[in-house]
C-alpha cells in the first residue's frame, strides 16, 4: 500500500483545521462555534456524551451537511461548499456508526466499490471487459486483496456482507474505507457493539493502519479506555460546544470534563 | 458429484473473475449455445420459433434492461413499454431515411436513441425515489404512448396510424419483412441477446456494476467512497432504456411485422416488471427465467389440456390461464420472493453437495 507521501504537508503540520463552525437544523444548534485541528499522522479523537454534536461534526468534515458559520481548511485550501464525493476525492473516507455496506454485495466488491475513484476506464472498455479494462480490474483486485490480507478477512470475501457477523461487517467498512487510500480517515464508533476481543482486534488495526501507512485519524469512541489508550489528542464536545482539547491525561483531569460526563450537583 | 469446483484451483484474479469459474458451467453454457444456435434452427419448426422463442428472446433482453436499472441500480421504472416503443418507432424511422443500411446495424442504433430519451426521463430520480420515481416513470409511458399515436410523423403519416415494417436486408438475406424465414430472424435475435447479455454481464461485473449496486444498496455511503450519485443513476437509465429500445426494435421488426401505439403501452411495462420480479431481482440469468415464466405459462396451460384429451371451450382456457397465471405469480412470490434466480442457486449448492445435505 502506498504511504500518502506526496502530500507538501508534513507528518505534524495541520492537515485539517476546523475554525469556528456553527450548525443548526432550525432551532436546534447541533455545533457552536467550535475550532479544532487535526495534524498529519496523530490520531485525533472527539468525545463526549451523547447528543454532544460529534456525529454532526464527522458530518461537517466530509460534506455532509455545510455550516452556517466558520470554514474548513483541508491539506491547506479552504474549502467553500463542498459534497461528499469532493470530499473523498481529496482523501477523506469515513466509516459509519451504524455499518453502511453495500448490503447485496460481497466483501470484495464492497472494497473494489471502494477503488472507484481510482479506476479510469469509460463505459466501453467496461462493456467489452477485455484490454485495458481487464488489466485495471486486475490491478486493483491485486491491491483489494492486500487490505483483505491486512484485515484478515479471506475467509469471508466471497460471502454477501449482510449475511456476516456484525463484527466482520465493521472490519470490511474499514476495508472499503482503506481502499480509497485516504489521506484523513473518519471513523464514527468503530467499536460500538463489540465484544472485548474484536475491541482488541479493531484497536491493533487502527493503530497498523496509523502507523505502517502513516494514515491520520480522526474517531467518535465511547469507550474511555480505547480512546485513552489509542489517541494522541483529544477533543471533547458537550451540548455543541468544545470544553475541552489536549493530550488524553490533560482531558482525564479536566474539571469540564468530569462534570459532563458524570453531571453536576444542582 | 459431478457438479463441483473442487480440485479446479485459480492462479490468477482475471480467472477468478470469470463469468464461469466453475468448469461444469463453462462446458453447460458452451452446450446450450450450441443447441441455441445450431440444433434449434435445424429441428424447430417455424412456428415455434417465432411465436416462443423470438418472443421468448425479444422479453428476455427487455426484462435484462429493466433488471439493470430495478434490480442493480434499484430504480423502479414502469416506463419500459414507452422506451422500447422508442427504439421501435426510433428504427423504423431510421430505416426510412437510410434504407440501404443493414438492419441490424439499425436496430442496434436505435437503442441509442431510447438511450437519450430514458436519460431524460431518468433526471427527476435524482430528487425522487421509491413509488414516487416510478410515477415519474409512469408520466413518461403516457406521455410516450401519446407521442405514438399524436406525432404522425413517427408513422410515416400512415393512414392506419401503425408502422408496417419494410423488407430490409442484411449480408444479402432477408431479415425484416414477409420474405424473411423464421430461421433468419430467429439467428438474428438470438445473436443480438446474446451479445448484448455478455455486454450486460460485463458491465455489472466491472466498475459502473459495483457503483449501480453501491447506489442500489446504500446511497449515502456510496456517495462518500466518491460515486456521484446523478451520474450513476444517469447512466442507468441510458444502458437499461438501451436494452429496452433494442428489444422493441427487435419485437416490431423481427417478431410482429407491425406495430401500432398499442404494442407499447402499460401492459407491457408491467409484463416486463413481471419478469424481472419473478426472475429475480439483480440477476441476469434470473431476466432469462422471468421471461420463459411469464411467455411460457400461457403456452403450457393451453396445450397441457389437449395432451389430457380435455376438450375446453377457447374462451374457457382464456379465463383460466388469467386466473391461474396471476395465482401462480402470487404463490411464488410468497415462496421465493428473490425469484427463479435464488431457486436455481440453491438447486446448484444442493447439487454441489450432493449426496450429502451440506
Amino acid at each position: 500500500m502506498r504511504a500518502p507521501a506526496d502530500l507538501k504537508i508534513a507528518a505534524g503540520d495541520v492537515l485539517l483545521a476546523v475554525e469556528n463552525v456553527s450548525l443548526s437544523f432550525g432551532g436546534v444548534k447541533a455545533i457552536r462555534d467550535i475550532s479544532f485541528d487535526i495534524r498529519k499522522g496523530e490520531i485525533r479523537a472527539i468525545i463526549g456524551p451523547n447528543g454532544a454534536g460529534k456525529t454532526s461534526m464527522l458530518n461537517v468534515i466530509n460534506g455532509f451537511y455545510t455550516p452556517q458559520q466558520g470554514r474548513i481548511t483541508f491539506k491547506g485550501k479552504t474549502r467553500a461548499k463542498m459534497r461528499p464525493h469532493d470530499a473523498a476525492a481529496g482523501g477523506i473516507a469515513r466509516t459509519f456508526q451504524n455499518v453502511a455496506l453495500f448490503r447485496g454485495m460481497t466483501a470484495l466488491d464492497n472494497i473494489m466499490a471502494g477503488r472507484t475513484l481510482c479506476m479510469k476506464r469509460g463505459l466501453f472498455w467496461q462493456a467489452l471487459r477485455f484490454g485495458p479494462a481487464m488489466k485495471e480490474e486486475v490491478e486493483h483486485r491485486r491491491y483489494v486483496e492486500e487490505i483483505i490480507d491486512f484485515l484478515h478477512i479471506q475467509h469471508i470475501r466471497k460471502t454477501q456482507v449482510g449475511r456476516l457477523p456484525y463484527g466482520l461487517q465493521k472490519r470490511v467498512e474499514l476495508g472499503r474505507a482503506l481502499a480509497m487510500e485516504p489521506d484523513l480517515l473518519l471513523l464514527d464508533e468503530p467499536m460500538a457493539g463489540m465484544n472485548l476481543e474484536e475491541k482488541e482486534d479493531m484497536s491493533r488495526f487502527i493503530l497498523d493502519v496509523n502507523q505502517h501507512f502513516g494514515t491520520t485519524i480522526a474517531l467518535i469512541e465511547h469507550d474511555m479506555g480505547v480512546v485513552m489508550d489509542l489517541s494522541d489528542r483529544v477533543v471533547v464536545l458537550d451540548y455543541g460546544r468544545k470544553i475541552a482539547d489536549g493530550t488524553p491525561d490533560e482531558v482525564k483531569r479536566n474539571q469540564d470534563v468530569i462534570d459532563a460526563y458524570l453531571g453536576v450537583a444542582h | 458429484m459431478f457438479y463441483r469446483e473442487a480440485g479446479q484451483y485459480k492462479t490468477t484474479y482475471s480467472a477468478d473473475q470469470a463469468v464461469f469459474p466453475i468448469l461444469q458451467d463453462r462446458i453447460g453454457i458452451f452446450v446450450i449455445l450450441l443447441l441455441a444456435f445450431v440444433v434449434v434452427p435445424m429441428t424447430v419448426s417455424g412456428f415455434v420459433l417465432s411465436s416462443v422463442l423470438i418472443p421468448i428472446m425479444v422479453f428476455a433482453l427487455a426484462a435484462i434492461g429493466l433488471n439493470l436499472l430495478t434490480g442493480y441500480t434499484g430504480l423502479l421504472s414502469l416506463g419500459t413499454g414507452g422506451f422500447m416503443g422508442v427504439g421501435a418507432y426510433a428504427c423504423y424511422k431510421l430505416t426510412t431515411f437510410f434504407p440501404d443500411v443493414n438492419i441490424i446495424v439499425l436496430i442496434l442504433a436505435s437503442g441509442l436513441f431510447s438511450a437519450a430519451i430514458g436519460a431524460l426521463f431518468g433526471l427527476p430520480s435524482l430528487r425522487i425515489k421509491g413509488f414516487y420515481l416510478a410515477v415519474a416513470t409512469l408520466a413518461a409511458q403516457f406521455f410516450l404512448s401519446w407521442c405514438f399515436v399524436r406525432v404522425p410523423w413517427l408513422y410515416n403519416y400512415n393512414v392506419s396510424s401503425a408502422i408496417e415494417v419494410p423488407t430490409r436486408t442484411a449480408f444479402g438475406v432477408h431479415v425484416t419483412g414477409p420474405n424473411a424465414t423464421p430461421v433468419t430472424r430467429y439467428l438474428v435475435v438470438l445473436s443480438i441477446v446474446v451479445l448484448l447479455t455478455w455486454i450486460a454481464s460485463n458491465l455489472v461485473r466491472g466498475r459502473i456494476g459495483r457503483m449501480w449496486m453501491a447506489v442500489r444498496d446504500m446511497d449515502i455511503a456510496a456517495e462518500l467512497i466518491g460515486i456521484k450519485l446523478y451520474q450513476t443513476k444517469l447512466i442507468a437509465f441510458a444502458i437499461s432504456s438501451y436494452f429496452c429500445g433494442v428489444a422493441g426494435a427487435m419485437m416490431i421488426f423481427l417478431w410482429f411485422g407491425s406495430a401500432e401505439a398499442d404494442s407499447f403501452s402499460i401492459t407491457q411495462s408491467f409484463l416486463v416488471l413481471f419478469m424481472v420480479i419473478i426472475g429475480g431481482l439483480g440477476s441476469l440469468l434470473g431476466s432469462f427465467f422471468g421471461a420463459i415464466f411469464i411467455l411460457g405459462l400461457p403456452i403450457m396451460l393451453r396445450t397441457l389440456p389437449e395432451l389430457f384429451g380435455l376438450t375446453i371451450r377457447a374462451a374457457t382456457v382464456e379465463h383460466l390461464q388469467f386466473m391461474i397465471t396471476g395465482a401462480l405469480i402470487i404463490v411464488f412470490l410468497v415462496i421465493e420472493p428473490h425469484g427463479l434466480a435464488r431457486l436455481w442457486q440453491i438447486g446448484k449448492q444442493k447439487l454441489r453437495v450432493w449426496p450429502f445435505p451440506y
